[in-house]
């Protein structure tokens, strides 16, 4: 198989982009493709100091390499799970990133700041655990990017991750989701950092080569809780559909943004306002947040 | 030829030489789910694959807590209670 391009040996193909590249012009591909999801959704200024969540996963180190080069001043934030090895592994990947590119990176721990780790977390609400633990993240990204002056967060979110949840809100028409579903999300709130997903446009196989290709040393391994988690679920149906027709996550994604997206988002907007106990912004009088750390005192 | 699958991490060895593209397809693994590596290199799937190489299939696919769209960002417009065209 050819690169595109220049006509060299490729190391990938893109059966939906009906192309394959070799390493160089793949890398240029892949940066112009960030810089595109930047431009066209105005994510960053330039130059702009940028809080990128960091997993220790391929995708938000890939992000956090290319905002680097693309000359953003940029410092990681590590949330700390707590989740046995896992956690240790790819904290340990995280700062070995930061000290190779001789970037800042903050590490907050959800123990610390919850009352408990994600694995009791799930024991205390008996939910899912990414149900505790995406609701950690969310608030944690949002308290350190104000306590640091920061902002805007950028999360390494790809095609597939958006795709996947582009599906699992329309199987169960959660119209509030789909509203606020967009790969840049403005601050409604004084106390509310921008959110920024500059990988939107690139599949999970395309921010794993480009970490693979840039030798960034990521988490292979998947995180504990993850087996069977309906996310997955909804990514393996969707790449059965895109094996049978390439292009069919991308269509589904850019179709939503494009078409359907503004039909969800007219309504007027729900007043925001400030947790009585901490401060963040919430649209109850108790944030969401608060009411889980008291679940897990009031049980531990 | 040797195959490294990951998660869990273990071997499968196949005889002869096949193309990336068969080996994927005897394994029931779609092709867009992983990086097909050798030694140091990816690998596309025409590519053919020795008796005595060893290649790496790495899934591609993350996910768990996937942050729900601007969820915990309080909505900037609350959904229409759907009346969509």
């Amino acid at each position: 198989m050819k690169c595109r391009k220049c006509g060299g040996t490729a190391v990938l193909e893109l059966r939906r982009h009906n192309a394959a590249f070799c390493a160089p012009d793949f890398l240029d591909f892949f940066r112009n493709q960030v810089r595109e999801a930047i431009r066209k959704h105005r994510m960053l200024e330039p130059e702009e100091q940028v809080l990128v969540a960091v997993s220790g996963g391929k995708d938000s180190l890939a992000l956090w390499d290319v905002l680097i080069d693309e000359g953003y001043r940029t410092t990681g934030l590590y949330l700390d799970l707590g989740i046995f090895d896992y956690s240790v592994d790819s904290r340990r990947k995280c700062e070995t990133f930061a000290a190779r590119r001789n970037v800042p990176l903050i590490v907050a721990s959800v123990a610390e700041e919850v009352g408990a780790p994600v694995p009791v977390i799930k024991n205390v609400t008996r939910r899912p655990p990414c149900s505790g633990c995406g609701l950690s993240k969310r608030y944690l990204m949002n308290r350190v990017a104000l306590d640091h002056g920061l902002g805007v967060v950028a999360t390494g979110h790809n095609l597939d991750d958006e795709a996947a949840t582009l599906f699992g809100s329309i199987t169960h028409w959660q119209t509030d989701a789909l509203a606020r579903q967009s790969p840049a999300l403005p601050s409604t709130h004084a106390k509310l950092a921008r959110r920024v997903k500059p990988l939107y446009r690139l599949s999970e196989l395309e921010t794993s080569a480009y970490a693979f290709l840039r030798r960034i040393d990521y988490i292979v391994e998947e995180c504990p809780f993850a087996k069977g988690a309906t996310s997955i679920a909804h990514k393996e149906i969707l790449n059965r559909m895109e094996d049978a027709s390439p292009g069919a996550k991308h269509n589904f994604l850019f179709g939503f943004l494009e078409k359907a997206r503004a039909a969800f988002e007219r309504a007027e907007a729900v007043p925001l306002r400030e947790c009585v106990r901490c401060g963040q912004v919430t649209t109850g009088t108790v944030c969401a947040f608060c009411k889980l750390a008291d679940q897990v005192k009031r049980t531990l | 030829m040797k195959v490294i699958l990951r998660n869990p991490r273990r071997e499968v060895e196949m005889p002869g030489e096949r193309r990336v593209k068969d080996v994927l397809r005897e394994l029931d693994i779609l092709p867009e789910t992983v990086l097909v590596i050798r030694g140091d290199e990816l690998i596309t799937p025409d590519q053919v694959v020795r008796d005595a190489d060893i290649i790496e299939l790495r899934p591609v696919m993350s996910g768990g807590s996937q942050i729900a769209p601007g969820a915990g960002h309080p909505p900037t417009a609350p959904a229409l209670r759907p009346s969509l065209p």
